[in-house]
């Protein structure tokens, strides 16, 4: 009965539902929204306080301290990424579900990259007015963010799978995921700084986009895989 | 014995492995000890003084084979994971988690050389050049396998979640490191050229190739050794094991 009604709602519909329902258990607690964003702001204007006001350096850094502290943000939310559903049963009925596992993981990634990744695309350029950065250069912040943390997400799923019900979690997952957000910042970052030392950033927002691609299409492949052990 | 009459899957069960295995790492360890005095007797008094560098230069006969085996074991840990995930086999497993943390030693052995070989030829203890730079991530990555593999109690799921982890990290690897490689040329920083290797003399290079297989039989042995504990431990409500440890 209910395979017969999945197929007449199709894959594309499906992937709404499941969006839908992500993003309105998240809306009902503000806070958790919320957090990531400020953990975002309050990261990024340590870094003056830590090295000083000289606007030149400030300048200079300004594109690494804000993709770094994106970084962090980003990080931070993900441990609930499937915590919830963990905690009260729900993943283990997605998993036995007839809908595809790799389906209902895009929908919470893309949930998370809504939630949190959106957000600090749009405060990216508060801060870096802050830190001095100009119109074209804060243009070019947001896309190389816009750009970078859907893959944020998608490669932080993976971790988030994998660390599901461990000891330690929280810790656990910035070891395992940070070394592999390390290309995203470096190119997500020298987006800004070749632009400002009047090289072109095509080739830096293609790898971004290439990055993308690549993660879109192997990081649901993996978190199904760590999900389906983490529930053994 | 004839060798189309050996099944060679017998030693994919623990039990058996864990016999073979005993009686292959001392051939490997005897192997390792001897091609490490050799090696060393070579790099210390048979190969000459270098022209630019002076006698500071003969690190290098622990640093690269260090830097060498700490991305291979990486390769081959990768391998036995994925192993593991696709024939659902026990040992794979086990031959990951004993390779992890030679695998480490290497790349931290690799990254203290260095520094201690670029202070006195660079001036400086780290410099942020793509090999370093990537070494120092490999090594964040083995940690991260074993701070995985210690948090999970269950042995079987933490076999698994590591293999995954491997296997997400050696599709990585490669990205990781193009991308410090870019990194570092658009910043042009104190860069030092590590891929301008001046030609060698025959002694040096006898010398580091045989530390190089020494460092091998070493990662082997010590390897086989600790996937008889990690076995012994596993299995140890097993009958065999109460003989075995007699």
């Amino acid at each position: 009965m209910k395979k017969l009604q999945l197929r007449k709602l199709g894959l594309a519909s499906v992937l709404l539902a499941a969006l839908r329902r992500e993003l309105s258990l998240a809306l009902r607690q503000k806070g958790e929204v919320l957090t990531p964003l400020v953990f975002f702001v309050v990261i990024a204007s340590l870094f003056p306080l830590g090295v000083g006001p000289e606007s030149a350096l400030l300048l200079r850094m300004a594109p690494g301290v804000l993709w770094v502290s994106a970084l962090l943000a980003a990080m931070l939310s993900l441990q609930r990424l499937f915590a919830m559903d963990y905690v009260d049963g729900s993943l283990e009925q997605m998993v036995l579900s007839a809908t595809p596992l790799g389906l209902l993981v895009v929908a919470k990634a893309l949930s998370h990259f809504l939630l949190s990744g959106l957000p600090l695309v749009l405060m990216a350029p508060v801060l870096g007015l802050q830190f001095g950065l100009e119109g074209r250069a804060l243009g070019i912040l947001m896309l190389s963010l816009l750009l970078g943390t859907p893959t944020l997400s998608l490669i932080g799923s993976i971790g988030a799978a994998l660390t599901l019900g461990v000891r330690g979690a929280g810790v656990l997952l910035s070891l395992l995921i940070l070394p592999l957000y390390i290309p995203v910042l470096i190119f997500g970052a020298g987006a800004v700084e070749a632009d400002a030392a009047g090289l072109g950033i095509g080739g830096h927002l293609s790898l971004l986009a290439a990055l993308l691609v690549l993660s879109a299409f192997f990081a649901p492949l993996a978190t199904t895989t760590a999900l389906r052990i983490s529930l053994e | 014995m004839n060798i189309r009459t050996i099944h060679w899957f017998k030693f994919s069960a623990p039990q058996n492995f864990y016999f073979l295995a005993g009686r292959m790492w001392p051939w490997f360890a005897t192997l390792a000890a001897v091609l490490t005095a050799l090696g060393l007797w070579i790099s210390f008094f048979v190969a000459p003084t270098d022209a630019q560098q002076g006698e500071g230069y003969r690190i290098i006969f622990v640093h690269v084979p260090a830097s060498q085996m700490s991305m291979f074991i990486y390769l081959v840990m990768a391998a036995w994971a994925g192993f593991g995930l696709a024939f659902n086999t026990r040992l794979s497993g086990m031959m990951a988690s004993a390779l992890a943390p030679t695998g480490a030693l290497f790349a931290f052995l690799s990254l203290v050389t260095g520094a201690l070989w670029g202070k006195p030829m660079w001036g400086a203890w780290w410099v942020w050049d793509a090999r370093l730079t990537s070494e120092l991530i490999l090594l964040f990555l083995y940690l991260g396998f074993l701070a995985l593999q210690s948090s999970i109690d269950d042995p079987r799921r933490a076999d698994k979640a590591c293999a995954v982890l491997a296997l997400v990290g050696v599709v990585n690897v490669p990205i990781i490191y193009f991308s410090v490689k870019w990194w570092n040329t658009l910043h042009q920083g104190a860069s030092v050229s590590l891929t301008k290797s001046p030609t060698m003399a025959i002694p040096m290079l006898w010398g580091m190739l045989i530390m190089v297989v020494a460092f091998w039989m070493y990662a082997i042995a010590i390897a086989l050794v600790r996937v008889r504990n990690i076995i012994l431990d596993r299995e140890r409500h097993t009958e065999w094991v109460k003989h075995a440890v007699e």
